[in-house]
C-alpha cells in the first residue's frame, strides 16, 4: 500500500534529509572535490528546512497517526533546520582542518537531523523512539569522529554506553505505557487512568530516558566529557539540536497526553533545580571553555525545566492557561540554540588545528587580537547571562513569567540565584577577553582568520541573538497560539 | 512601530543620541586618538544641550510626567515604549550629560590605551543611565538598569588599577545580585496587574483597584528595595562600593559616584515608594536606622582611612545614607532635600574624584601618607580641592549644605532621634575631610618628588573652575532647582502618605514595628544580627 500525498508531505523535512544523507553516502566514491559535499548538505539541510513549510501548510495526522503536523512541529523542524544549516557552514573549515572526512561526516549529520524532526514531529511513542534511535545513534558516530583522538573515542564510548542505558530506559517505558494504556499513540490516550501506577512508572521511565537525552541532573554525567571530546561542531550540534527535539517530545507528552498531570509537577520542580545547580556549580571551577559551555548547558536545561514544572502546574487547565509556558519552551530553545552554536564555532576556530587553544589562558586578551570574535563571543555569553537586548534575556523573562505565573516563586527565587551563579563564570571569560593581556607569543601570532562560512554563522546567530532580543514579537505571537500543539 | 512615537521626540533622542554617538566611533580607526576624543567631547557636549531643552519642557506647577513618548514594543505581554520626565528625573538626566563631557575632557590624557573603546563604553554608559531615568515602563526600566552594568564594569575592568578585575566582577555580581529578584517582583506585580506601566499601576493604587496583601507587600517592596539598595550603596550592602572606586579610573569614579549610586536612590523614589506605600511605611523605621548605620559607620571609615581615593568612596556611603534618610522621613521638605542631595553629591563627590585623579596622574599613588604640603607646589590645585571638600562637608552658601539641612529639617519634624543621630555625620565629615585636606596640603612637602609637582593645567582648570561654578551655584540659587523639584516631591509624599500627616500613626508605632518583625523574619532579607542593634539605636 502506497501512502497517500498528504502523509508523505507531512514528512517531507524528514524524507529529504534522509535522502541527501543517502545521496551524499552514494557519491563519496565518486566525487573527489570535498567541498562538494558541502554544498550538497548545505542544500540538503536547507531543502529540509524548506520543507518544513510544506510541511507546515499541511497540518494534520500523518501515516495513520504516527506522526503530527502542527504549529509546534513546524516551529521544531524550522528550528532544528535551522541548528543543521548552521553546522554545515561551521563544520566545513574544521573537517578541512582536521583532515577529516566531508561525506561520512554530513550524511550522519543530516541523519542525525532527520532523527530528531521524527522525534519533534512524532505522536506515536515507537515513531518516537526510531527517531531517538536515528539520532542517537548517529550521534555516537560523529562524537568520535577524530578517530586519532583518544578524547574523541572516550567521547563515542561513554556516550554510546550511557546512551544506550537511556534509550532502553525509554523503550520499557514506552512498553509500560502500552500496558497501561493499550496503546502508544499519545492522541488516544484520553481514556487512560491517570492514577494507575503502571502508566505513572511507564512515564517516569520515558522521562529518565529524554532526561539522559536533555542533560538533565541526575543523567547529566556525560555531558562535560562528551562534549570535550567531541569534534567542536559536533559539541555545537548536540547542544541545540538533540536538546531541543528531545524537550520538543517531553512537551508533547507532558502536554497531551491527557494522564500526565500535575502528578509530575514535582518530579520536574526537583529535576529543575537539581540540574540548575549541577551545571552552575559545575561550570564555576572549568578552565577549559568547552567544558564550560558544556555545564553551562546542563544549567540551561534545568532553567527551560523550570518551565515544564510551570507546564504541569497548569496541565490539566484547557482554557490555554499554560499556553505562555510552552511558548516560554520553544522561545528559550530558539534563543539558546542561536547563542549555543554561534559560541561553539568561535570556540573551533579559536582551537586550531587539534583542538589545542582551548583553555581560559588561550582567550587572554582576545578583544585586542581579534575584537569581532570577542565582541561576538561577549554577545553569545551574555545572551546566555540572561543581560537585556539580548533573546536570551527574554528566554528567561518568559521563564521567571511561567514560574510566577504558577506561584512557582521559590523555584524563581532558586533560578535567580541560578542566574547570579551562571554570571560569575560567563563574566569570567569575558573578564579574560577583554581585560588581561595576552601572552607574548599569543600575540605574536597571527590572528586566526575566520572563513566566509563561519562568518555567516557568526552574522546569523549574532544578529538574530539581538533581532529577537528587542523584537521577540513575531516568533512570540506565532508560538502563543492557543492550537500550537494539535490534540 | 508606526505608533512608537507620539508626540515629541526629546526623550528618545537624549537616550539614543549617544548610542549612535557610540557606534559612530566604533567605525572610525582605532589609531587617530585626537580624532576619537573629539568626536567624543562632540557628542557628549551636544548631548548636554540637548537635555537643557528638558527645562523648557518641564513643568513647574504639577508633579505630572512631561514630553511623554508612549509607544507599543511587545504586544505579549504588552510592553510599552513609555518615557517621561518630571521634577525628579529631569535634574538627574542633566547631571549625567553635564558629567560625561566633564569625565570626557578628565580622560583626555589620563586614558591612552585602548582609547577607542573607552569613550565607546562611556557613551554606552551614558544611554543606560539616561534611559534608567526616562522610563516609564517598569520592564524598560529594568532593561536599561541591566544595559548599563556592562560598560561600567568594562571601565573598571580594562582602564582601573591593580585589583581592576576583582572589582569590576565584584560590581557586576553584587547589582545583579539585587536586581534579578527585582525583576520577578516585577513579574509578580505584572501578574496581579496586567500591565508593565508604571502610572497605571500607580493608578491603579491610589483608587484602590489593585490592593496587595501586606505580606506580598512587603516581600515586593522588599524585591524592590534590596535592588536599590544594593546600588546606593546601603549599608551593610555597600561593600562593593570602596573596591569599585578605588579601582575604576577617575571618568569611572566619576559616573560611578555622580550617576550611578542615584539610580538607587531614584529606584526608590520613583518605585518603592508610590507602588508599595504601606510596605513602605512599615519599613521606614529599619531603613532609617540603616541609612543612620550608613552615615555614621561611612563617616568613620573615612576618617581612617590612609588611602585618600577610599576616603571619597567612604564619604559617598555616609552622603547616600543621607539621601535615603531623607526619602523615609517622608515629609515633603525631606524629600526635597534628598533630591537636591542626590545632585549636590554628583557635582561635590565629582568633583573631589577628579581632584584625586588628577593627584593620580601626577603621582601614581592614592596614599595620603606619600603627599602632605601639596598647597607649596601646587597652590591652584589646593584651593579647588578645598573648595569641593568644603561643599562636601555641607558649608552654607555651597551645595552640600542645602541637601543636607533640608533632610535633616524635615526628618527632625517628624523623628527628632533620627536628625540627631544623623547630625552626627555632618559633624563626622567635616572632620575627615578637614583632616585629610591638611594631611595631604599643608605643612611642608615631606616627599622629594613632591616639590616639583606641576600645578593644574589648562584643561583642569576648566574642568575645576566650571565644577566650582557649578557648586556655587547650587549653593546660592538653590531655589532655582528646588521650584521645579517641588511638586514631583510632593506628588510622591502624596502617594504615601494619602490621608493624614504621618504624626497621627505614631502611637500605633509600636504594633507597626510588630508586624514588619513578622513579615521580616519569613524573609531573612537582611542581616539578621543588624536588626536588634538597630531598634535600641533608634529608641
Amino acid at each position: 500500500m502506497f501512502p497517500r500525498t498528504d502523509d508523505l508531505l507531512r514528512a517531507l523535512p524528514e524524507l529529504i534529509w534522509c535522502g541527501f544523507a543517502m545521496l551524499a553516502m552514494l557519491l563519496q566514491p565518486f566525487v573527489r572535490s570535498r567541498h562538494f559535499f558541502t554544498v550538497l548538505a548545505l542544500l540538503g539541510a536547507l531543502g529540509g528546512t524548506g520543507a518544513a513549510f510544506v510541511a507546515g501548510a499541511t497540518p494534520g495526522e500523518g501515516f495513520y497517526g504516527l506522526i503530527q503536523s502542527d504549529v509546534f512541529s513546524f516551529f521544531f523542524r524550522l528550528l532544528i533546520g535551522l541548528v543543521a544549516v548552521l553546522v554545515v557552514l561551521a563544520a566545513d573549515s574544521y573537517l578541512e582542518r582536521e583532515k577529516l572526512p566531508f561525506a561520512e561526516f554530513y550524511a550522519l549529520l543530516l541523519f542525525a537531523t532527520a532523527g530528531m524532526g521524527v522525534l519533534a514531529s512524532a505522536r506515536e511513542l515507537l515513531t518516537a523512539f526510531i527517531g531517538l534511535e536515528l539520532s542517537s545513534i548517529s550521534s555516537y558516530i560523529l562524537a568520535g569522529f577524530r578517530r586519532d583522538s583518544t578524547k574523541s573515542s572516550e567521547a563515542s564510548l561513554k556516550y554510546f554506553l550511557l546512551g544506550s542505558f537511556a534509550t532502553a530506559f525509554f523503550l520499557y517505558g514506552i512498553a509500560l505505557v502500552y500496558g497501561a494504556t493499550g496503546t502508544t499513540n499519545l492522541g488516544r490516550m484520553d481514556d487512560a487512568d491517570p492514577n494507575s501506577n503502571l502508566l505513572k512508572l511507564g512515564l517516569s521511565l520515558i522521562l529518565i530516558g529524554l532526561g539522559f537525552k536533555v542533560a538533565a541532573a541526575p543523567f547529566q554525567i556525560w555531558t562535560p566529557d562528551v562534549y570535550e571530546g567531541a569534534p567542536t561542531p559536533v559539541t555545537a550540534l548536540f547542544s541545540a539540536g538533540p536538546k531541543a527535539a528531545a524537550f520538543a517530545l517531553l512537551l508533547r507528552i507532558f502536554a497531551s497526553v491527557p494522564a500526565a498531570t500535575h502528578f509530575w509537577f514535582w518530579a520536574f520542580w526537583v529535576l529543575a533545580a537539581l540540574t540548575m545547580f549541577a551545571g552552575n556549580l559545575g561550570a564555576l571551577l572549568q578552565t577549559n571553555v568547552k567544558r564550560l559551555l558544556a555545564y553551562s548547558s546542563i544549567a540551561h536545561a534545568g532553567y527551560i525545566l523550570v518551565a515544564f514544572a510551570a507546564v504541569t502546574f497548569m496541565a490539566n487547565d484547557l482554557n490555554g492557561g499554560a499556553t505562555p509556558a510552552y511558548a516560554a519552551v520553544l522561545f528559550y530553545l530558539l534563543s539558546y540554540a542561536l547563542v549555543k552554536i554561534g559560541a561553539f564555532t568561535i570556540v573551533s576556530e579559536i582551537g586550531g588545528w587539534g583542538e589545542k587553544n582551548l583553555t581560559l589562558d588561550d582567550y587572554a586578551g582576545l578583544a585586542q587580537r581579534q575584537p569581532v570574535a570577542a565582541a561576538a563571543l561577549s554577545l553569545y555569553l551574555l545572551s546566555l547571562l540572561g543581560l537585556p537586548v539580548t533573546a536570551g534575556f527574554f528566554g528567561k523573562f518568559y521563564i521567571f513569567k511561567a514560574a510566577v505565573n504558577s506561584h512557582l516563586i521559590w523555584l524563581a527565587v532558586l533560578m535567580a540565584v541560578n542566574s547570579i551563579i551562571g554570571a560569575y563564570y560567563y563574566l569570567r571569560v569575558i573578564v579574560v577577553m577583554y581585560m588581561r593581556e595576552a601572552s607574548a607569543e599569543a600575540m605574536a601570532a597571527a590572528p586566526v582568520r575566520f572563513p566566509v562560512a563561519v562568518n555567516v554563522v557568526l552574522a546569523v546567530t549574532a544578529i538574530g541573538t539581538v533581532y529577537f532580543g528587542l523584537f521577540p514579537n513575531q516568533v512570540l505571537n506565532f508560538i502563543l497560539q492557543p492550537n500550537l500543539i494539535a490534540r | 512601530m508606526g505608533s512608537l512615537f507620539q508626540g515629541g521626540h526629546l526623550l528618545s533622542i537624549l537616550i539614543f543620541f549617544p548610542a549612535v554617538g557610540s557606534l559612530a566611533l566604533l567605525l572610525l580607526r582605532g589609531d587617530d586618538h585626537v580624532f576619537i576624543r573629539r568626536i567624543a567631547l562632540i557628542v557628549s557636549v551636544a548631548e548636554f544641550l540637548f537635555s537643557l531643552l528638558l527645562l523648557r519642557g518641564a513643568s513647574l506647577a504639577s508633579g505630572d510626567y512631561r514630553l511623554v513618548e508612549y509607544g507599543q514594543w511587545i504586544t505579549a505581554p504588552p510592553i510599552h515604549y513609555h518615557l517621561g520626565v518630571d521634577g525628579i528625573s529631569l535634574f538627574l538626566v542633566i547631571l549625567t550629560t553635564f558629567l560625561t563631557p566633564i569625565s570626557v575632557i578628565a580622560s583626555w590624557s589620563s586614558i591612552n590605551h585602548r582609547i577607542k573603546e573607552f569613550f565607546v563604553m562611556l557613551l554606552m554608559l551614558e544611554v543606560g543611565v539616561i534611559g534608567v531615568f526616562l522610563s516609564l515602563d517598569l520592564f524598560l526600566f529594568f532593561l536599561f538598569w541591566e544595559v548599563m552594568l556592562i560598560p561600567m564594569a568594562m571601565l573598571i575592568g580594562i582602564w582601573g588599577h591593580e585589583r581592576r578585575i576583582y572589582a569590576a566582577v565584584k560590581f557586576v555580581l553584587y547589582t545583579m545580585a539585587g536586581s534579578i529578584l527585582m525583576l520577578v517582583g516585577i513579574i509578580w506585580l505584572y501578574n496581579a496587574t496586567g500591565t508593565f506601566d508604571l502610572p497605571t499601576i500607580q493608578q491603579m493604587i491610589q483608587t484602590g483597584t489593585l490592593v496587595i496583601e501586606p505580606r506580598a507587600e512587603m516581600l515586593l517592596f522588599l524585591a524592590f528595595f534590596v535592588a536599590f539598595a544594593v546600588k546606593v550603596p546601603l549599608f551593610p550592602l555597600h561593600t562593593w562600593l570602596p573596591d569599585a572606586h578605588v579601582e575604576a579610573p577617575t571618568a569611572g569614579s566619576v559616573m560611578l559616584a555622580g550617576v550611578l549610586l542615584k539610580m538607587g536612590t531614584y529606584g526608590m523614589i520613583r518605585f518603592c515608594l508610590p507602588l508599595f506605600p504601606e510596605a513602605a511605611r512599615r519599613a521606614a523605621p529599619w531603613v532609617a536606622v540603616l541609612a543612620i548605620i550608613g552615615i555614621i559607620y561611612g563617616a568613620l571609615v573615612a576618617l581612617v582611612q590612609p588611602n585618600l581615593k577610599k576616603l571619597v568612596a567612604y564619604s559617598s556611603v555616609s552622603h547616600l545614607g543621607f539621601v535615603v534618610l531623607g526619602i523615609f522621613a517622608f515629609r515633603s521638605i525631606s524629600m526635597q532635600g534628598a533630591v537636591y542631595q542626590m545632585l549636590a553629591h554628583g557635582i561635590s563627590t565629582g568633583a573631589l574624584f577628579l581632584l584625586v585623579g588628577m593627584l593620580y596622574d601626577r603621582r601614581h599613588t592614592f596614599e595620603i601618607s606619600e603627599y602632605g604640603g601639596l598647597a607649596t607646589p601646587m597652590p591652584k590645585l589646593a584651593a579647588f580641592f578645598l573648595i569641593a571638600a568644603l561643599a562636601s562637608m555641607g558649608l552654607p552658601m555651597l551645595n552640600g549644605f542645602v541637601g543636607e539641612f533640608l533632610v535633616l529639617l524635615g526628618t527632625y519634624q517628624s523623628h527628632g532621634t533620627w536628625a540627631s543621630w544623623a547630625a552626627l555625620g555632618v559633624i563626622l565629615s567635616a572632620c575627615y575631610l578637614l583632616w585629610s585636606y591638611q594631611r595631604v596640603f599643608f605643612g611642608e612637602v615631606t616627599r622629594e618628588k613632591n616639590k616639583t609637582l606641576a600645578d593644574a593645567s589648562a584643561r583642569e582648570k576648566f574642568i575645576l573652575v566650571t565644577m566650582s561654578i557649578v557648586m556655587l551655584w547650587m549653593g546660592i540659587g538653590s531655589t532655582y532647582f528646588t521650584r521645579r523639584t517641588a511638586a514631583a516631591s510632593q506628588a510622591v509624599i502624596d502617594q504615601v502618605e494619602p490621608q493624614r500627616p504621618y504624626e497621627a500613626r505614631v502611637p500605633a508605632a509600636g504594633g507597626i514595628r510588630a508586624d514588619v518583625h513578622a513579615a521580616d523574619s519569613t524573609n531573612d532579607l537582611r542581616d539578621a544580627k543588624q536588626i536588634p542593634a538597630a531598634v535600641d539605636v533608634n529608641r
